[in-house]
Formats: C-alpha cells, structure tokens, sequence
C-alpha cells in the first residue's frame, strides 16, 4: 500500500514537474505601486487576460505560457533591481517597464542578456539608441507628436499655444518633438510650463496658462496629474480647447476628473473605443473579469503577450535569442492573428506602424472623431 | 495682476486647508505634547472611509457622517488609547516615533484593502463661477475657504468663549493645577483628539476631490501642515492658522514665480528662517523647560 502510495506521488511530482518544465516563462516588470499604478495595473491586467485566453486554447506550439510579475513601484531604480532580478531566472521574453524613464534604465540589462523586452514606453529616445532587443506596443512620440502638432495648427486652428508637460523623461521627450513640431508648422509656444511626477496641486500651473490666454493647451502629463490638471483647468475657468495624448483622455482620466474631461481632444494610438470588432471584443472580455474599463495599458499588456505569441509561432520553436531578430521587420495581420487586434508592422528600430485614433470626450466617454491610417 | 489675484485666493484655499491639518497638530502638541507625524495620513484615511460607505450603498451624505464618526472613533478615541496612552510615558520621541510607524501602516493598509490607484472624490461645494471685484474666482475655492474658516473660527469660539473650551486650555497649560480645581484633565486631553479627528476628517472633505484620493495624498499634506505649524508657532492655535495660510500662498507664489521644480523648497527655506531668527514661530510663545 505505502509503495503504491510513494508511486503515485512519485508520478505525480514528475508530471508536475514536467509540465512546469514545458511552460514558457515570461517576465513582467511593472508600475503596480506609486505614480504608476494606474499604468501599471492596467498593463498587468492585460498580459494576464491574454494569457489565460492563450493557455485554454492550448498554449503556444503546445507549450503553456507562464508569467511572474515584479513591482517597480514606479521608481527606476527598483525597475532596474526587478528586472536584473527577472532575467536572472532566465525568462523567454521580458515584458515592460510602462515609464520610459524605467525602460531607459533597464533596455540595456535585458540587451546584454539577449534578452527581447516588450514595453510600454513612447518617449522617442528609447528606440533611437540602436537597441536591437527593444520593442514597442504603441507610438513612439517620433510618430505621434507630428499628428498632435497638425491638428493643434490644422483643425483647432491655434496660433499660440500652451504647452505642459511633466518633468520626466516621458514628459520631455514629448514635449521637446511638439515645440519643433509646432514651430515648424507656424503655431507659436507662448507658455512651455514643466512640473513634477506626483504633483497634487495644479493652481499655479494653471494661473500662468489662464494668463497667458493661449488659442489651444497641448497637456502631457500622466495619467493621475492629467485627472488633477483637467480638474483645475475647469475649477479656473480656462476656456481654451485642451489637446493631448493617450494620457490626457484615457478612461482612468476620465473617470478620475469627472466632468473637466469633458471636451479634451488627443491623438490615441490604442483605444479600447475604437471601431474596431477585435478591440470592442477586448474591452467586452477584460471588463468582465476585471470590472472595468481598460485604458489603453490593458491593451499594450494584451498586445505584448500575442506579440509574442505570433513570433514564437513564425519561428516555429521557442528560441529567445532568434526572437528579436524574428519580430524585427514582421508584419502581423489580425486576421491570422486575432489577438493582435490591428494590423501592426514592426521596424529594425522596434516601433510600430499602425492606424491610430483622433478622439475626444463627449459626456465621459471617448468619442472616436478620426481614424488615421496606417503609414505602409 | 489677474494672476496674481487667482494665486492668491487658490494659495489661501489650499492654505486654509492646511491650516485645519496644522491647528489638529497644535491641539495634540499642547494637551498631550503628541507630535503626529501619521497627520497627513489622518488627513487621506477619512476620504477612504467615506468612499468606502458609498460603494457600501450610502448617499454622499450619510458617507460624510459615516466617514467623520468612523474618523473620531479611528483617529480620535482608538489613536489616544491603543498608540498615545501606552507609548507617553516613554517620552516624546518613541511616541513621535511611534506615529511615524502608524504613518506607513495606515498608507499601506489602505493600498492593501482599497487601491494603490487614485479614485475620483465627490466635491462638497457645487462648481461654477462667480465674479469678486471683476475677477472670475471658482465656487469651489470660495466653498473651501469659508468651510476652513468658519471650522477655524468656530473653534477658536469653543476655545475661548466656552466653559469647556477654557477647561480645556487649563488642561493643557497646567494639569495638575487644572485637576486640583476640578478640571476632568482626562476627558479634556480625549476631546481634543477627537476634535483633531474631525478637523483631519473635514479637510479630507474639502481637499480630496482637488488632489484625488489616493494611499499617498497624504504625504504633501502632513509635511505643509508641519511646516505651517512650526512657522506659526506650535503652541498657539492662532500661529498654525496664520502658519498655514501662509504656506499655502507662498507655495501657489514659488510655483509661479520661482519655478515649479522648487516650488517644494520655498516653504522649507522659509522654515529655516523662522528656526533661526524666531524659533518660537510666527505668533508663537517662547517656553522654558523646567530644570
């Protein structure tokens, strides 16, 4: 009896230990405390989902995915512990960093490993450095910043404009691609106003903004201090019509500034209000495990786990160090892939190509105005 | 000018809102020589409590009852008896140390049990604008100064006006005589925690649908309502009214004018100088320890 027993324990331990074998691991380092949590979450949430969805079809080239997930608690400094951390347990593919000030620091600890890593960041620098590991899930601000500045100078029709950002590297690498933007289409920067990651109280800011009178307000904060600024902006009265980015009109701001979001514009790369089945699909499955509304951090996450799904399967075995040389170039179709929700082409820089959104907030909920089509 | 009328009145908001959190801090130092470094978190749990009676069900209203009672109780009744009564009678330090600990466990209790994202907060007072002498100032600004004020003045009333509010200061000035002429020493030091309770508890209100409500919110705020406290005078619930007004213009003033990187450091330079040339604070009494 106790032989059989010890048997049984002994075969289970081994299937156990076989199928743990089998799994490919991932790495995920991620904002899930501090400024960005709301980031962070989201993109946690996403990669989860997509998971689930991957591993109960049966895994990928039939191996099951498997993910642990580090708190950078939004600090590069403790990015750069996990993720040391994470790639010395040898994962397959790193995922995040959301901050582009967290990505900056790591890209090069995961480079050096051989090691591809799939992010959240979009300050133009971080693909521009010849890293051959490093690959986008969104816009980098080389591509969306020129659509921003057309049109604050095209449709809003503003000769001067307010430009604030906040003091990071996100923030910077932004706002130094708009200014250049906007100065060569003719529009003028009458108020360029910097402030801080985790910054509570906007008055000031928005005193100097109200003073200046500028036709439009381009905003380039993140996500919790665009909740704060928008609050502020309407609290003072400030009429000019507000243009931004992804963080500017996202859900979470949203919900977070009430009524002050109401009539914000910005150019979104990724929206889970698009007009597109997949994405409306998306939204429907994440909403219903979570019990809420992703941002478009849920998205990167989702996108980052089918990236590397369909590159594993385009290479037909799982090799990390042919991953990024795989993915460099490849074009994903939704219609082979439909995780990957919209076709997406990826360059040897790593950042990404694809149709991309104009909305604006119509009675706390994103209206979709334009649809911006893919470059190639 | 414009601007700088806009300063000021959102400088003497977010400043009167201080003052509240700064006059809790002088009230605790004088009746129980308590330095409660958890203020600022006193300040954010409060708006959690009532975020937590409305996904319970309850109306904004019945929230704001709910969150104030559970505050006096929380951090009024339960703080005095389970931190500050067991840890006086080692000295001022290790119970100054001691809120610093309650400080951390209160931030990581509510990003434990709520969120560490930052959830919108309903305002009290309706928004909207109104005109004063041809400047358009927010209904909301307006709302937060009266509401601070008038808890301000109706507490210095109690303090100087009433039986109660006079027993109370003899409390705090001298016990042991106050206890030989019949003052309950006890129940005095007992209410002013519960009145800092619900002076923490009113800012909460007033300030979390400005700054969100958010585990850390409370950092920025404990930290101005020190400083505005020590610039004022710590003894003196009058210095920690005016101390927090002040920091609360000057911090809106170095935004705009010095720069919004060291917008932070104005305050806290301004504090050295009042260390350094009136060490009492602004409108504070120069003590001495009896040796």
């Amino acid at each position: 009896m106790k032989s059989t027993l010890l048997a049984g324990a002994l075969l289970a331990f081994a299937a156990a230990t076989s199928a743990h074998a089998q799994a490919i691991k991932l790495a995920d380092v991620a904002e899930l405390s501090g400024g960005g949590a709301t980031v962070g979450t989201n993109w946690k949430n996403g990669i989860d989902l997509a998971i689930e969805e991957i591993n109960a079809k049966g895994g990928v080239l039939g191996r099951k995915l498997e993910v642990s997930h580090a708190d950078s608690q939004s600090n590069p400094g403790v990015a750069r512990a996990q993720v040391q951390k994470a790639l010395d347990a040898e994962p397959y593919v790193l995922l995040g960093p959301g901050y582009s000030g967290s990505v900056k620091v790591t890209a090069p600890l995961a480079a050096e490993a051989g090691i591809a890593q799939i992010m959240g960041g979009e300050a133009a620098e971080l693909t521009q450095g010849g890293n051959k590991f490093l690959f986008r899930t969104s816009f980098g601000q080389q591509s969306s910043m020129p659509k921003v500045a057309k049109y604050i100078h095209d449709e809003m029709k503003a000769k001067t404009v307010a430009v604030v950002w906040v003091n990071n590297d996100f923030g910077r690498g932004g706002r130094d691609v708009v200014i250049k933007e906007l100065d060569r289409l003719g529009s003028k920067v009458i108020a360029d106003l910097s402030t801080e990651a985790g910054q509570a109280d906007f008055a000031a800011d928005v005193g100097k903004i109200k003073a200046a009178n500028p036709d439009a307000v381009f905003v380039y904060l993140n996500e919790e201090e665009s909740a704060r600024i928008l609050k502020e902006l309407k609290r003072q009265g400030v009429t000019a019509p507000l243009m931004g980015e992804t963080t500017l009109i996202g859900q979470k701001v949203i919900d977070l500034a009430g009524d002050a979001a109401n009539g914000a514009r910005g150019h979104v790369g990724l929206t889970t209000d698009a007009p597109v089945d997949l994405i409306k699909a998306f939204r429907e499955k994440f909403s219903k495990k979570y019990n809420y509304v992703p941002d478009h951090n849920g998205l990167k996450g989702y996108l980052a786990v089918y990236m590397v799904k369909a590159t594993t399967e385009k290479m037909g075995k799982v090799d990390s160090k042919a991953f990024a040389d795989t993915l460099h170039g490849l074009t994903i179709k939704a219609a082979a892939e439909p995780g990957i929700l919209m076709d997406v082409t990826f360059s040897e820089t790593g950042d990404i190509d694809r149709q991309s959104f104009l909305v604006e907030v119509v009675e706390g909920k994103q209206v979709v105005k334009q649809v911006l089509p893919k470059v190639k | 000018m414009s601007n700088l009328f806009d300063l000021l009145v959102a400088g003497l908001a977010t400043g009167a809102i201080y003052a509240l959190v700064a006059v809790g801090f002088t009230l605790l130092w004088q009746t129980s020589q308590t330095i409660n470094f958890a203020q600022g978190e006193f300040v954010m749990l409060p708006a959690f409590l009532m975020l937590a009676a409305m996904h319970a069900g309850a109306p904004f209203w019945l929230a704001i009852i709910l969150g104030i009672l559970l505050s006096m109780i929380l951090l009024g009744l339960a703080f005095k008896m389970l931190l500050v009564d067991p840890m006086m009678r080692h000295g001022v330090l290790p119970l100054a140390i001691a809120t610093m600990a309650l400080a951390i466990g209160i931030k990581e209790a509510v990003k434990q049990f709520f969120s560490a994202e930052a959830s919108p907060f309903p305002s009290i007072v309706p928004t909207g604008d109104i005109s004063i002498l041809g400047h358009i100032v927010s209904l909301q600004s307006i709302g937060v100064l009266a509401l601070a004020i008038l808890a301000v003045f109706g507490l210095t009333a109690l303090l100087s006006r009433t039986s109660l509010g006079h027993q109370m200061q003899a409390a705090a000035q001298n016990p042991t005589v106050a206890r030989i002429i019949g003052v309950p020493v006890e129940r005095m030091i007992l209410l002013t925690f519960l009145i800092n309770a619900f002076l923490v508890a009113l800012a909460s209100l007033l300030i979390t649908p400005i700054y969100l409500a958010k585990f850390s919110s409370g950092e920025v705020l404990g930290q101005a309502a020190f400083i505005a406290a020590i610039v004022g005078g710590f003894n003196q619930v009058r210095g920690a009214i005016a101390g927090g007004l002040l920091i609360g213009v000057l911090d809106n003033l170095a935004a705009s004018y010095v720069s919004t990187q060291y917008r932070a450091a104005v305050p806290l330079i301004f504090l050295i100088l009042v260390i350094l040339f009136r060490p009492q604070g602004l409108l504070g009494r120069a003590e001495e320890r009896t040796v």
